[in-house]
């Protein structure tokens, strides 16, 4: 690896501690800009039990040094209980919400860079063709379509007029139509890109010199082609993973999957503050550490990129 | 070797070539075609592309509709039609079923009276429906809309200073840009839609901004925020990529002023892509005003967009499918002919951009 290449990585990672040191003070910030702080809402309080309930999270504190406290508690993962569901540790209602969403968020990441790669790739050796004009057409559909929209689609055909699939979100089963939903537009989006940048492989003087040589065509497409045209896909990972986050948020609350993305809405719903910090940090820092790990892995697998 | 052919040559000058032109050399520069600006050929491809074309009179057809319509239609889309004042309270309004009528209505049309249909029902609480998708479509839009300008003109403004002042103003913004660019964009629009909600809808009572809602106001606050940073970024670029330019260099070289040079050079290099860039942002501000309004943060009830109408139609998706499947129909509809009209002006009016 040449230093030009260390130099980037190096400066990408600054650039994502520092992503992620900005997204927790300005979560900490914003929390404690609304008005009248966490406990409003709440049946009326006497002003004693007020206070004794700012003495107990430390509200009463100056307000940098709470910022400090959550900083350092935030490093170490402590993210404090719960404010509206007792007895719990945001930490543990994140961990058991991570444990559906990461399945339900892996497997549809997959199946659609499969499904996009292959469809990509047939819509692009098959040009102008049916087949091509079919497979652009439903993509471009799928892309406008926001995330709700497709799933609750879904769920009028599948579950309550064909009955085929269950509703529900929280059996395995019933995590078919949620991935489906999810996976639907990155599926698109890898379509479209691997279509276009397979096209442009295709013309490149290599692949002429390939096939001069009387290399089998499946081997043109597969042993030079394909690996080329995958290269742009790779910078797809981060926004597909933001995609999967931020679309499993309504996802999740369509279909009742009890995921981290449906904690998250649930906690802005009842303004559970600690749960939303903690959930808007974990999930941010996932995104912007998938977003560091698809850029890097960009730069270091085409060398002829330009690192500027 | 006939020496007057190596006059072409020499460094003399032949002063043949400086003659008056004759009549017949003049109608070699006869015009086939009279000249156009670069305005009127991009028009012209843009007509030629009838995918676009399309969807620019679809867009045209939904913006006059959502405009024209609720000015003569007969309901009201906050109007609870089974309570009106001085009537009994009729239940029969809720839940109607496309062209269905409820117990009074029937009665008047009995009695001889024309009664105004419910083209697509009414919704739980005896609302009709056709008014509150129209409504809804026009919210959406001029939310859309609105939220594009914004960042247009942040946009604009921050990458423009940034493009012609360098140096260190320059590494600073784009410093601030490159944060912003790799904030996770959904997450923080929520934190912040949820926030100021409840900040600013206690400040904005009394003023005449109350009649929009705080959820609005504080969706535009979002755009001022977090997305002016592409357009400021693309702008900025725009402007270092034209500055080097060899006919600005030309240009500058045969005596241009300053002015000139912006004016006859820049700007209108410049500005087809951020008219397109403009038109591609407004599905994008759609998609999130209807995404907040699905997850509840969007417009505040009465008033409805596609999204809390699909949103509220999640309610009764079994017995009442199609209130869902008509604002998804409007809101896929809508986005898909903005991006692909944007993609003909692109097409168009920026064909180095086309690849």
């Amino acid at each position: 690896m040449n230093p030009k290449t260390l130099k980037y990585i190096l400066k990408r990672i600054i650039l994502a501690v520092f992503t992620v040191w900005v997204v927790i003070t300005v979560t900490f910030f914003i929390m404690h800009a609304v008005p009248g702080g966490p406990f409003v809402g709440e049946k009326a309080v006497s002003p004693a039990v007020q206070k004794a309930m700012e003495a107990k999270y430390g509200l009463d504190k100056p307000l940098f040094e709470q910022y400090l406290t959550y900083l350092t508690d935030v490093i170490q993962f402590k993210f404090g209980p719960s404010l509206k569901q007792r007895g719990r540790m945001v930490i543990d209602i994140m961990t058991d919400g991570l444990k559906t969403s990461i399945k339900l968020g892996v497997i549809a990441a997959f199946l659609a860079l499969i499904s996009g790669t292959i469809l990509g790739s047939f819509a692009a050796l098959r040009r102008n063709t049916v087949f091509d004009r079919v497979i652009m057409v439903v993509t471009t559909a799928f892309v406008s379509m926001p995330s709700f929209i497709m799933g609750s689609l879904l769920l009028i055909v599948f579950a309550i007029e064909l009955k085929v699939l269950p509703a529900n979100g929280s059996t395995a089963a019933g995590l078919i139509l949620p991935i489906i939903t999810l996976m639907l537009y990155p599926m698109s989006y890898i379509t479209r890109m691997t279509r276009s940048s397979m096209l442009d492989v295709l013309g490149q003087d290599y692949i002429r010199t390939a096939k001069a040589k009387g290399v089998p065509r499946l081997r043109v497409i597969f042993g030079h082609a394909l690996k080329n045209s995958l290269i742009p896909v790779i910078t797809y990972f981060g926004p597909m993973l933001a995609y999967i986050v931020t679309g499993s948020l309504v996802v999740e609350q369509i279909f009742a999957v009890p995921g981290i993305g449906r904690a998250f809405v649930q906690s802005i719903i009842n303004r559970d503050y600690t749960l939303i910090m903690g959930t808007t940090i974990v999930l941010a820092t996932l995104i912007v550490i998938m977003n560091l790990i698809s850029d890097i892995l960009y730069k270091v697998v085409d060398p002829r990129i330009n690192l500027e | 070797m006939d020496i007057n052919n190596l006059k072409h040559f020499s460094a003399q000058v032949d002063l043949d070539d400086f003659n008056p032109a004759s009549e017949k050399d003049k109608e070699y520069m006869v015009k086939m075609r009279p000249s156009t600006t670069a305005f009127k050929d991009g028009v012209r491809r843009l007509r030629k592309n009838k995918i676009a074309m399309i969807s620019f009179w679809i867009i045209v057809i939904i913006a006059l509709a959502v405009i024209f319509i609720p000015m003569f239609w007969p309901y009201k889309y906050e109007a609870i039609l089974g309570m009106q004042p001085g009537k009994p309270v009729d239940a029969s309004f809720n839940n109607l079923a496309p062209f269905e009528y409820a117990k009074s209505e029937l009665a008047r049309i009995e009695s001889g009276e024309s009664v105004f249909p419910h083209i697509f029902g009414t919704d739980a609480q005896g609302r009709d429906y056709f008014i509150r998708v129209v409504y809804g479509t026009r919210i959406s839009l001029a939310v859309g809309l609105f939220a594009s300008i914004i960042v247009l003109v942040i946009g604009l403004l921050v990458g423009s200073i940034s493009g012609y002042c360098g140096g260190v103003v320059d590494m600073i913004i784009m410093r601030i840009v490159d944060i912003i660019y790799s904030l996770p964009d959904m997450l923080m629009v929520i934190l912040l839609a949820a926030v100021l909600k409840v900040a600013i809808g206690t400040s904005l009572e009394g003023t005449p901004l109350a009649k929009i809602g705080s959820n609005i106001i504080s969706l535009f606050i979002i755009f001022a925020i977090l997305y002016w940073v592409s357009m400021a970024r693309l702008i900025r670029g725009q402007i270092l990529s034209l500055r080097e330019q060899e006919y600005v260099l030309a240009s500058q070289a045969a005596g241009a002023k300053g002015s000139w040079v912006i004016r006859k050079h820049l700007i209108p290099n410049c500005i087809s892509v951020i008219v397109i860039s403009t038109a591609l942002q407004i599905p994008s501000a759609i998609f999130t005003e209807s995404y907040l309004s699905f997850l509840g943060l969007g417009v505040n009830a009465p008033m409805p967009s596609l999204g809390s109408l699909a949103s509220d139609a999640l309610n009764g998706l079994s017995s009442y499918p199609y209130r869902l499947i008509i604002p998804a129909i409007v809101i896929s509809l809508i986005v898909l002919s903005l991006n692909l009209f944007g993609d003909g002006l692109r097409d168009a009016f920026d064909p180095k951009l086309n690849n």
